[in-house]
């Protein structure tokens, strides 16, 4: 408004008072564009992908009632898994005699950590012959879907070939109840 | 003398080709994302190492939701009005064919089956459906179902997948299992949502070692 042209007289061609126009560039930066379009395809690209559900394979035995077509288990090289209410994770070697349940009926986690159960099926199938070594997983009542498709993970995560899903018997479903009792004293 | 000049470069870079390929590539995800489906039933599955992908066709769906309650969804049409004119048969029901292929899941006993194909489609939530029976062995129509649904296969392959809510309990898995079970259906699938492979576990190092198994 109240500027004052102050360069010298002999250049401008237009009279004295009229202002210079500026030319202004018709270019835009687009650097913030073409951050904001990488951005949104990045999330794209990964959202896309990461929703594809996959799938775990799961093969029945067929119920056979024949005594002689049953596989037996092996004393000892048998890893019986129990899952019970709230994550508890139990388990036993072998055969769970009378004599042996208090030594022999432990409990377990879904944790890494050294009582976790995977470490647990590690040290089994270490110390035993590989042909021989089954897991028995025996999902009481009490237990979620998570439970159970989380063991059957561990069984691929820790490459056991042979195990098998059996219903749990009234000793065992006692046991657990009386463990899950004692530990919440 | 004669030093030869150079003549500067301006830094700016023309951004209009780089904008054109971000907003064309963007415009090709926006449009090729599938956007879920909004679930009749809504469930969320745990998770699993497994990288194998779910099949698309020909698919067998049975969803156990939250409170154990079980549903059954099939895709291929043709099927599916067989069905329908099977049940229609078998139990002596008057069944909207229609409507039945049209429908996202089944979720009700038989003796309800009529009147949950009356319903229009957005009351048909899986909140207000009981569930198909699966309580026992006594009381299994699951077990009808897949018998129904196999003989509608005839041999060829189903892809019978299961989907189950993380905090369904066991028992109602189980007698899906029965019925699949009963039905010589001995091969299914479970959903689940991928997981990366615990870094140091054995199935790490035999992916390491380039060891597939399956």
């Amino acid at each position: 408004m109240a500027e004052m042209d102050t360069s010298s007289g002999g250049s401008h061609k237009k009279g004295p008072g009229v202002k210079k126009s500026k030319k202004m560039s018709t270019r835009v930066d687009l650097t913030p564009m073409v951050d904001l379009g990488f951005l949104l395809i990045t999330f794209f690209i990964f959202t896309t992908t990461m929703s594809l559900p996959t799938t775990m394979n799961l093969f029945l035995p067929k119920d056979t009632d024949k005594p002689e077509e049953q596989n037996k288990i092996k004393d000892n090289s048998a890893l019986t898994i129990l899952l019970g209410n709230d994550n508890n994770v139990f388990y036993y070697e072998g055969m769970l005699d009378n004599a042996n349940v208090s030594a022999n009926f432990k409990s377990s986690n879904f944790g890494g950590g050294e009582d976790g159960i995977r470490n647990i099926i590690l040290r089994k199938k270490a110390n035993t012959d590989e042909k021989d070594f089954m897991v028995v997983i025996k999902p009481s009542d009490e237990c979620t879907y998570k439970n159970v498709v989380d063991i059957l993970d561990e069984m691929t995560i820790n490459v056991v070939k042979r195990y098998a899903m059996v219903d749990i018997s009234d000793v065992e479903v006692q046991l657990i109840k009386a463990t899950e009792a004692a530990s919440s004293k | 003398m004669g030093r030869a000049k150079i003549p500067r470069k301006s830094t700016n870079i023309d951004m209009t080709a780089m904008c054109d390929v971000a907003f064309l590539l963007l415009s090709f995800f926006i449009l090729t994302t599938k956007f879920k489906p909004a679930e009749a039933v809504s469930v969320s599955p745990p998770s699993s190492v497994s990288d194998k992908a779910a099949p698309e066709s020909d698919i067998v769906l049975i969803t156990i939701d939250k409170d154990g309650k079980v549903f059954l969804s099939m895709d291929n049409e043709e099927k599916k009005e067989y069905i329908a004119n099977t049940i229609a048969n078998e139990k002596g029901l008057k069944l909207d064919v229609q409507s039945f292929k049209k429908a996202q899941f089944i979720g009700v006993p038989f003796n309800k089956l009529t009147s949950f194909l009356q319903l229009p489609d957005d009351q048909r939530k899986g909140d207000n459906m009981p569930g198909i029976p699966c309580k026992d062995s006594t009381n299994n129509e699951m077990i009808e179902w897949l018998r129904i649904v196999r003989s509608a296969y005839m041999g060829q392959k189903i892809n019978l997948l299961v989907k189950g809510d993380n905090t369904s309990k066991y028992p109602s898995f189980k007698n899906v299992i029965t019925a699949f079970k009963k039905n010589d259906l001995l091969k299914f699938q479970i959903i689940t949502n991928p997981e990366g492979v615990p870094v140091g576990s054995e199935l790490y190092r035999q992916a390491q070692a380039g060891i597939k198994n399956d």
